[in-house]
């Protein structure tokens, strides 16, 4: 079956206000407008105005309002329009979210999403084209994961949804309406991906691509144009952020010897930086054959234009480019 | 013993409402006895956690409470457990009439295992769940949207028409102009939420004071059309008579109320103030001799004929040695273990206190120190 990510959100959200009635959605425009991208159709209808509900447009306020419910173990589902709005709340989902476990020593969990679609859109420019994936994945208590697939996010949403702990997730504008098989277990309602496990898209021998989200499409692209140049790559979708699944990381790294990561966040601090660190840090370092690459978002405010926006993102040609020096094929040039 | 009937006349200021609260109130020998000893404990405990302080016993942020006991004490005798109740930084003696001990929430200060949250909190930090008590947050104002949530989560779980459990956030006159309040009020009211918005205003921000931080004064009709009351925050009693006014309005569905309690507070407003450069030591004296809480509700009790002036020296004299001998036991816990440092990061269930998640790895400063869940590096 084609499922659109869009729809594979949709159900996954669905199936859990089904299944547990202390699940709920509130956010800019998931009621009545059936949400501003679509996510939330058709669950007003189905579930009224107690549990899917419009709010003003006041982040802190409901960010803050919701954990407060999820204090007192409802499971709050918090929609940000986009996560760049998220940085209106980012007091609340970091100190009075994810640090209120540890805080309170055990006393007091805070089982809520919080989620929109993160990173750019297209000719949004800079206040509304910013991957958060590097900021809430630096944070101890927080979960942070980042679908690609259809699959990926609905297995992630609802093991978001049923977590007890605060899930960040950063789903992607670009990708709502790209439709993905899925299988038969993907379509079932018990359909749960852990957080904390990478997915290994493609098996490889030469490279491994390391991404998430939408520029995994990015990498698997690259590895098909790769096959005629006789370079086997693996590409490992991370999924999570927060746990990071090191134990993939490394052992593709011992694997191939050489790592490419790809990501549309800034190049400072970013995912790929992290994963820089841990093969600077392991075992992993003693099999590279190469120094790490890394294709990230260029170190600028996102521009309007079209040309200066794509020089400012990852393309398929720097994918291959970076491969091609890690794998010694263009060396000489 | 028969009650009392005590006179609350001038004790309140109404905004936006077309009842108020009693002028008058009845209280028993036990009820008037149990909340002296309670702020008296109160009172010795934040003493005792100056002392500490100053004998370098307790480290980092430290926020007393003393000159404000008045208004915990009458909160917490209009509303019962079912009502949560969420504070700021603040938050020793709601944390020790929430459930907690002296020992507790000393052993906090002390950063020891005994401590309320294991020596993991400290000062603005102290939690009770099954007491329906959220904190003790540090972040000046962010309590207030989560006071909301709680209030929002009473009414999502009571059938609709039924009356709801109440939450009230406490929050200082230096928070009140942030706009996040705003924006949990818009929504309480909005949704007619059973929630307190609860002003202490003890007339400074920090070392701000309120002439100098706030455009107005009046915080109690800061909710626009949200009706308010003012009460006198150092009169325990009318506290208790308008929190039971207050309460009963939020519970039955009419939505949001706010509250100003007009209190002072003695020390600075943390340790390293001395409380002088912005307000000067007559204030203070002024205060203490003609508005002390303390001073207030002993007064209520000898008049009523509740206590002689011989059995409350008595009672002070058997609370400072309890707080004492409770201080003492503080001392003989242990430091958290380092084991614990890696505990609490994530929660397995909603179940409070049940054992945490771990995380596969929490890196430490050297990397072969880490924490690893199945005991060696990847």
């Amino acid at each position: 079956t084609q499922v659109a990510v869009r729809e594979a959100i949709n159900a996954a959200i669905d199936e859990e206000m089904e299944r547990d009635e202390s699940v709920f959605i509130l956010g800019e425009e998931v009621a009545q407008y059936q949400g501003a991208y679509k996510v939330t159709k058709g669950l007003y209808e189905k579930y009224g105005d107690k549990r899917v509900i419009d709010t003003p447009i006041t982040e802190m306020g409901f960010t803050g309002l919701a954990i407060g419910a999820a204090y007192k173990d409802l499971r709050p589902i918090v929609e940000f329009m986009t996560m760049n709005f998220s940085m209106q709340a980012m007091d609340q989902v970091i100190n009075s979210a994810a640090k209120q476990y540890y805080m309170s020593a055990g006393d007091l969990a805070c089982p809520i999403v919080f989620r929109g679609p993160n990173g750019f859109s297209a000719g949004t420019a800079a206040q509304h084209s910013q991957c958060f994936g590097a900021w809430y994945s630096s944070v101890p208590g927080l979960k942070v994961v980042s679908p690609y697939s259809s699959e990926d996010a609905k297995g992630l949403m609802k093991a978001a949804i049923r977590d007890p702990n605060p899930v960040v997730v950063l789903e992607h504008e670009l990708m709502y309406g790209v439709s993905f098989p899925m299988s038969e277990e993907a379509m079932s309602k018990d359909f749960v991906i852990p957080i904390g496990q990478a997915k290994i898209e493609i098996a490889g021998s030469d490279v491994t691509l390391i991404s998430f989200s939408k520029t995994v499409g990015l990498c698997l692209e690259a590895a098909e144009a790769l096959k005629g140049e006789g370079i086997s790559a693996e590409v490992i979708n991370l999924r999570s952020l927060r746990p990071l699944d090191r134990k993939t990381i490394i052992a593709s790294a011992k694997k191939t010897g050489r790592v490419v990561c790809v990501e549309q966040g800034w190049p400072q601090c970013g995912i790929c930086s992290e994963i820089a660190a841990i093969l600077m840090e392991t075992d992993a370092f003693n099999y590279l054959d190469a120094p790490m690459e890394r294709v990230t978002g260029a170190d600028v405010p996102m521009p309007y234009a079209v040309d200066l926006e794509n020089a400012s993102l990852p393309q398929v040609e720097d994918v291959l480019a970076a491969v091609r020096r890690t794998t010694y094929r263009k060396l000489a040039a | 013993g028969p009650a009392v009937v005590f006179d609350l006349s001038g004790s309140f200021q109404t905004h936006n409402l077309e009842t108020a609260p009693n002028e008058t109130t009845e209280c028993s020998k036990d009820e008037l006895w149990n909340m002296f000893e309670l702020m008296y404990t109160m009172r010795r405990m934040e003493i005792t956690c100056d002392n500490e302080y100053k004998a370098r016993n307790i480290r980092g942020f430290c926020h007393l409470y003393d000159g404000q006991e008045a208004v915990a004490t009458g909160i917490l005798q209009a509303l019962d457990e079912k009502d949560s109740y969420i504070t700021s930084y603040r938050c020793h003696c709601i944390a020790l009439a929430r459930g907690g001990s002296v020992k507790q929430v000393v052993a906090e200060l002390f950063g020891f295992e005994d401590g309320m949250t294991k020596g993991k909190g400290g000062s603005m930090h102290f939690y009770n769940k099954k007491h329906n008590f959220y904190g003790g947050q540090g972040i000046v104002g962010a309590q207030v949207p989560v006071g909301a949530g709680l209030a929002f989560a009473n009414k999502y779980n009571t059938p609709p028409g039924e009356r709801m459990p109440v939450a009230i956030g406490c929050y200082g006159d230096g928070a009140a102009n942030q706009g996040q309040i705003w924006e949990a009020a818009n929504m309480a009211s909005l949704w007619k939420l059973p929630m307190i918005f609860c002003i202490e205003n003890n007339q400074y921000g920090m070392g701000t004071s309120i002439d100098r931080h706030s455009s107005h004064s009046d915080y109690y009709k800061m909710g626009n059309h949200i009706p308010g009351v003012r009460i006198d925050g150092m009169n325990v009693l009318a506290v208790r008579e308008g929190m039971r006014f207050v309460k009963d309005y939020c519970a039955s569905g009419q939505g949001p109320m706010y509250v100003e309690m007009m209190t002072y507070r003695y020390h600075g407003h943390s340790m390293s103030d001395p409380g002088t450069t912005y307000r000067n030591r007559e204030e203070i004296a002024f205060t203490r001799s003609t508005r002390d809480p303390l001073e207030f509700v002993k007064k209520c009790l000898v008049d009523a004929e509740f206590a002689t002036p011989d059995e409350l020296k008595e009672a002070e004299k058997r609370i400072r040695k309890d707080v004492q001998q409770q201080v003492m036991e503080a001392k003989e816990s242990a430091k958290p273990s380092m084991d614990s440092l890696f505990e609490d990061i994530f929660a397995k269930d909603l179940v409070s206190r049940s054992g945490s998640e771990f995380p596969p790895h929490i890196r430490m400063p050297d990397y072969a120190k880490s924490f690893w869940i199945d005991g060696k590096p990847e």
